[in-house]
């Protein structure tokens, strides 16, 4: 009951953020609309959206990590968490009440992503609702990793590192925007030892109903959900002693 | 623990019930003192105000009774349960109104003042009863609807302590809550604050002397983690041989006293 107050509340502050809407539905579908219109015009098969729009849904969770490291560092500067901390609210009810509101807005996003590409083309099957669902899969990650950045720095901090770093990272890393093989050697390394690839990879799987094809990276997505998200609980523990 | 066990000393009031009662509650971060061995007591009902200039140790020595800090040494009893052991039952009988106004922004008046009744667990017809109270008491009928973000700083502060008190605690923690105001906000929330007087037992921090001096039941003057003196604004007033309650603070700070 606690934590559900807690999490609505949560839920509440990003969604009524003009900004957050924005760039977390505004942005994605732009970069989907301009990629889709470049590809009518280039002669070689570089963002068809059967592997486009999976990157771009990926690519728009990591807007998500921004809108929870925000959330956290404001409840902190703010003081917000230190009057929190001095009601019966455990633990649990924080780190839960922080996560959970940001899932469904995950896989609304991803919806209205994939819905948008409909417009634009994308065959859309059953395979969607799988491509829907599997984001409760890669989601933790990186509202993990909002929560851990939210803990550890401040919303000025936040705002670049998860504003423009992360997602950055996320964008170049995934093999979104250009395929990884074309680079090849250390930038190709690097990415599949990072999870971003992995995601797109696992959700562009999904999408075409190819089962087989969500091994080995389900696999990176878990090992770093349960990774990220280890962390992020460690760090908030620590953090709240020093409020 | 039982509170017999504490033991008295100093400024003993056999006629009044404690609230609270500190024993050499000491907080070290590496090698600086914050708070060096504060013992006191304050009683129930009773506004006491802890002074002091910037790193006295007031805000450290208000983390450590609301459980947000644990004490490098020593113990308080929030009407009888310790902070060490019993957190849990002090934190249901507690309320912080932090230095910042400490609101949700882009929650309105009366969603913030239901979050917290929320995370105190209560009921859904609770929630709501006490909120429709809580806004006729203070007032905030004409903005309860409007999100925190878009108030004045005076409102605001109303709305940190309303939020602070719709709990119903028997503990009170205001840290500097006038702090930044303009002075017919600072005047409002004074009349606000007397309200409460006597019906609920209340530490406040504060830069203000005036502020004290009006307002408290008793004043405790901390200097660089030790308490120097405790008393009623007239007493400390006496013993610094002044009649100026800012000009009797300087003195009991500065060591000046007769």
């Amino acid at each position: 009951m606690r934590m559900t107050v807690f999490a609505k509340r949560n839920t509440k502050e990003i969604l009524r953020d003009p900004l957050n809407i924005m760039f977390g539905l505004g942005f994605p579908l732009v970069v989907l609309g301009l990629l889709t219109a470049i590809q009518t015009s280039i002669p070689v098969n570089l963002f068809e959206l059967d592997q486009l729009t999976p990157g771009i849904v990926v690519f728009g969770l990591s807007f998500l990590t921004l809108f929870a490291a925000q959330l956290i560092a404001k409840d902190r500067t703010g003081a917000l968490l230190t009057r929190l901390l001095t009601t019966p609210l455990k633990p649990a009810d924080y780190i839960l009440g922080y996560l959970l509101p940001v899932l469904p807005i995950a896989l609304a996003q991803g919806l209205i992503c994939y819905l948008a590409a409909g417009v634009l083309g994308l065959g859309l099957g059953s395979s969607l609702i799988g491509a829907v669902l599997i984001l409760i899969i890669i989601a933790p990650f990186f509202i993990g990793l909002g929560l851990l950045c939210g803990s550890i720095f401040n919303d000025k901090q936040v705002g670049g590192i998860c504003g423009a770093l992360l997602t950055n990272v996320s964008a170049w890393l995934s093999g979104t925007w250009f395929d990884l093989e074309l680079v090849g050697g250390a930038f190709k390394q690097i990415a599949y030892l990072l999870p971003y690839v992995h995601a797109v990879e696992l959700e562009r799987a999904v999408l075409a109903g190819d089962w087989s094809g969500i091994f080995p990276h389900i696999w990176w997505v878990l090992g770093y959900d349960a990774a990220i998200l280890s962390a992020a609980i460690f760090a908030f523990m620590k953090m709240r002693k020093k409020v | 623990m039982d509170p017999a066990a504490f033991g008295q000393e100093g400024e003993e009031r056999t006629d009044m019930k404690e609230a609270m009662i500190l024993r050499n509650l000491t907080k070290r971060y590496k090698d600086v003192t914050a708070v060096n061995e504060l013992t006191l007591s304050i009683y129930e009902g009773e506004l006491f105000a802890l002074l002091g200039v910037n790193g006295a140790g007031k805000t450290t020595t208000i983390k450590m009774l609301s459980c947000l800090t644990e004490p490098t040494s020593g113990d308080a009893l929030l009407k009888g349960r310790s902070i060490l052991t019993d957190k849990d039952k002090v934190k249901s009988i507690i309320a912080v109104s932090p230095q910042e106004t400490a609101v949700a922004p882009n929650l309105s008046v009366r969603e913030n003042l239901k979050l917290m009744a929320g995370v105190h667990g209560f009921s859904q017809a609770e929630i709501r009863e006490k909120t429709n109270a809580v806004i006729r008491r203070f007032g905030l009928e004409e903005i309860a609807e409007r999100r925190a973000k878009k108030l004045s700083g005076g409102w605001q502060r109303r709305l940190s302590i309303a939020m602070a008190l719709i709990s119903e605690p028997e503990i009170l923690f205001l840290d500097e809550p006038t702090l930044g105001l303009d002075v017919l906000a600072r005047s409002e929330l004074w009349d606000m604050i007397r309200e409460l007087k006597g019906k609920i037992t209340i530490i406040l921090t504060t830069h203000y002397m005036e502020e004290a001096e009006a307002l408290s039941d008793r004043i405790a003057i901390m200097k660089g983690g030790a308490l120097l003196c405790t008393g009623t604004a007239q007493e400390i007033k006496e013993k610094a041989g002044t009649d100026k309650f800012e000009e009797a603070f300087i003195r009991v700070v500065k060591g000046e006293t007769i």
